[in-house]
């Protein structure tokens, strides 16, 4: 089992690389929607996503089981 | 689709990585003068190097069918050895006249020392005094804002010709600033940490491409030769046409390299019946 140290030093660059993945996918949006000049007619994968950051921000979480609460999450979208 | 790998470290991957590579449509690596993954102490140890991707690499590359280049230079993180960097400088010019070397590179900066800022200034110099082209590296992850302006500061400061000048491993927060002073700006695209393959091509739909070449990662570390093929299906699924992947993932790079004559692969148009 990984130390918290171990943890962080572990995993802290992938976890830098599917954030980054995450804001491009919301600046690409937002570019289509300047280039086509309209949003999506069902924006509720882009509400989806905005609600599952805003779950992993918040730092009280006693149970330790937000990937458990990120698919429950996701899997209210078709 | 004929490709080609602007920058590549041939001697840290397989031959299974030629033999796909070429299955793929690479058609041209360049092998850029790196780091090792440890610091050499002899200048000597940096001569056989650059002997073996100047003379032996592009043997091997041959087997497959794929043509070699190569660039020469003490990259920035052995700058930091005052002594061993003029050493090699001394002995660089001999290795400009090979018939497969294309410049001065990489140079750069790791973490912007004022030892790395002098081999930086000198790399520079050797390149214009001897008609170069130069390679430039940006540092990594959180020194890379940083290091990038000081290399465009650094840059602004000599004579040189940015049509010369590529600038490697740019990212969001930098791609600007280095198109807007003039420079060829690279995109490097790893696994993990630097450029990704769909972020690159959001930078492509975003900026002019005249100036912006797109590079695998391939070296000892974590790294994928076939991250480029992965951005050039991202390419193509956001609806680019087959000739506009063509005039970045193979002409551009024609562009830059073909100003010194001993690139002699050109840009390329693909006819439509």
């Amino acid at each position: 089992m990984l130390s918290p140290k171990q943890t962080l030093d572990t995993y802290f660059l992938e976890a830098r690389r599917d954030l980054l993945e995450v804001a491009a996918l919301l600046d690409r949006y937002d570019e289509s929607v300047s280039r086509e000049g309209h949003n999506a007619k069902d924006e509720s994968k882009l509400e989806s996503l905005r609600e599952a950051m805003q779950l992993l921000a918040n730092p009280d979480h006693t149970k330790s089981n937000r990937a458990e609460q990120l698919l429950t999450h996701f899997a209210k979208i078709n | 689709m004929q490709i080609i790998q602007p920058h590549y470290h041939a001697i840290a991957r397989t031959a299974q990585d030629y033999e796909r590579m070429s299955m793929s449509g690479v058609v041209a690596v360049c092998e850029p003068a790196f780091w090792a993954g440890f610091d050499r102490r002899h200048p000597e140890t940096f001569i056989d190097y650059f002997a073996q991707i100047s003379e032996f690499e592009p043997t091997r590359a041959a087997e497959f069918g794929i043509r070699h280049f190569c660039w020469v230079a003490v990259n920035p993180k052995e700058a930091e050895n005052v002594e061993l960097t003029n050493e090699v400088l001394k002995q660089m010019p001999e290795f400009l006249d090979k018939p497969n070397c294309l410049g001065v590179g990489e140079t750069g900066l790791h973490k912007s020392t004022p030892n790395e800022i002098a081999a930086l200034e000198a790399h520079v110099e050797m390149a214009m005094k001897h008609d170069q082209l130069v390679l430039i590296h940006t540092p990594h992850l959180s020194d890379k804002a940083h290091g990038t302006k000081t290399v465009l500061e650094v840059l602004s400061g000599m004579d040189v010709n940015p049509d010369k000048i590529w600038i490697d491993h740019v990212e969001e927060e930098t791609i600007e600033w280095v198109l807007d002073a003039g420079y060829w700006a690279g995109m490097t695209l790893y696994p993990v940490t630097k450029c990704s393959p769909r972020r690159a091509v959001d930078i492509l739909e975003k900026y002019p491409t005249e100036r912006l070449l797109v590079n695998s990662s391939a070296d000892w570390g974590p790294s994928d030769p076939f991250t480029l093929q992965e951005c050039i299906v991202e390419y193509r699924r956001r609806g680019h046409a087959v000739q506009e992947a063509v005039e970045i993932f193979h002409n551009n790079p024609c562009r830059f390299l073909g100003q010194n004559p001993k690139w002699d692969i050109k840009p390329i148009r693909i006819t439509e019946e």
